[in-house]
């Protein structure tokens, strides 16, 4: 949608939302389809569909803040 | 695209209004509006309101397109929300005004409204122990709704700026495909009511639906359609997508489990899935965060928007699970009806 960027956003509690121009590649190289603009990328792990995110993060209530993480316990 | 037929009326609003609407554009006839005991369960309010709100969507036919402006029709239908509303109110509360959320805390406060509410879980059930009919069932209710999938959201658009347009926008492009026909999210459904063996067309099941159900949509054009109630038709959408994602997974297993061996029977559910991954957080944050942030004022009708979403569909939920938890439907019979509009 945007020709700027990427940007790529860590959403409170939620996924990575990237917005802009970007390639998203497998370890081998290989483009990874992904269907639409922006994506969410998986950020709890327990996603089906990595690493796109498919909102079971609310299920398992993962909590993470939008910002930088100062360490945690 | 000629509209669909007019529906059977339900009682004597709809029957007037249907009379009336086939002859041109005049003044209704008086009508002395009961007072509702329970207006979200009043057939004849709900079918009513649900056709005075089509006329700005796409029309029936053999009625006359002026009367979409027709003063005489506005009178009527404002007092039918008049009813609608109080209801929402008596259900959820009042919007709070002045005392409303930080917007920056706007994504945790409707995550609250969705964490709390206990309504019956129509997508466990379906996923789990559905049957083939119940499941048929379900996207006839549905229909009413998801074949003119975020229509009624997109009323807000002109009335926002910045931020918050810009994720609407961004959302709504989504919903419709993208720029491609075949992937609006509307045909997707209508190609899953094919798989399934129904009738895909517009309003093709109007006339079946009960009052329960045409109010989950009544509550998205009264929110949509009044620039005042701009606040809670983003609540709405916002709640909407951030409730999504989960249970269309569980719709799709259930379709996958249930139906026909096509794509098309579960596309649908499948493009929910990671679709609403990504429009829960916009929609949480940079649209309803971003409209609470332009207008402070709104950010209580935000939370009642939503507030009143989890409390129709509850109650949509409950209506399914027990009818079919007495082995029957929760559909309108043709009995139940006035008869034809003359």
């Amino acid at each position: 949608m945007s020709e700027a960027g990427p940007t790529i956003t860590p959403y409170r509690d939620g996924p990575l939302i990237v917005r802009g121009k970007f390639m998203l590649l497998d370890q081998d190289g290989n483009p990874i389809e992904t269907g639409r603009d922006p994506i969410a990328l998986c950020r709890c792990g327990k996603s089906r569909s990595r690493p796109f995110c498919d909102g079971t993060h609310q299920v398992v209530r993962f909590r993470a803040p939008s910002t930088r993480e100062e360490g945690r316990s | 695209m000629p509209g669909p037929d007019l529906p059977a009326a339900r009682g004597e609003v709809s029957e007037l209004l249907f009379d009336t609407l086939q002859l041109s554009p005049r003044e209704l006839d008086p009508i002395s509006l009961p007072r509702s005991a329970d207006p979200l369960a009043d057939e004849d309010l709900q079918l009513a309101l649900y056709c005075c709100y089509e006329l700005h969507y796409r029309g029936f036919a053999r009625v006359d397109e002026a009367w979409e402006w027709s003063p005489s029709l506005f009178e009527l239908r404002g007092r039918l929300e008049e009813q609608f509303l109080a209801q929402l109110i008596d259900l959820v509360g009042q919007p709070e005004s002045g005392s409303g959320e930080h917007w920056t805390e706007m994504d945790l406060a409707l995550r609250a409204i969705g964490d709390s509410d206990d309504s019956p879980s129509l997508s466990h059930h379906l996923e789990r122990e559905g049957t083939a009919d119940q499941f048929r069932e379900f996207l006839i209710h549905r229909s009413a709704y998801q074949l003119k999938e975020a229509d009624p959201h997109s009323w807000a658009l002109p009335r926002l700026s910045g931020r918050p347009k810009a994720a609407l926008v961004e959302i709504q492009a989504d919903e419709y495909g993208g720029g491609r026909p075949e992937r609006i999210h509307a045909q997707l459904f209508a190609d899953a009511m094919d798989a399934f063996g129904l009738d895909s067309r517009y309003g093709a099941y109007v006339e079946r639906l009960p009052a329960a159900t045409l109010a989950t949509v009544n509550l998205m054009s009264f929110f949509g359609l009044h620039r005042r109630w701009r606040g809670a038709i983003i609540g709405h959408l916002a709640l909407f997508e951030m409730t999504s994602s989960v249970p269309n997974r569980r719709y799709g297993d259930a379709a996958r489990r249930l139906g026909p061996d096509d794509p098309r029977a579960t596309a649908f559910f499948d493009e929910h899935v990671e679709a609403d991954a990504v429009h829960e957080s916009v929609a949480a944050v940079d649209l309803a965060g971003g409209l609470a942030r332009d207008e402070p004022d709104v950010a209580g009708d935000i939370l009642f928007g939503a507030r009143a979403l989890a409390a129709l569909e509850g109650r949509w939920a409950a209506m399914l699970l027990e009818a079919w938890d007495h082995g029957s439907a929760a559909l309108v019979s043709p009995a139940m009806t006035v008869g034809p509009p003359a």
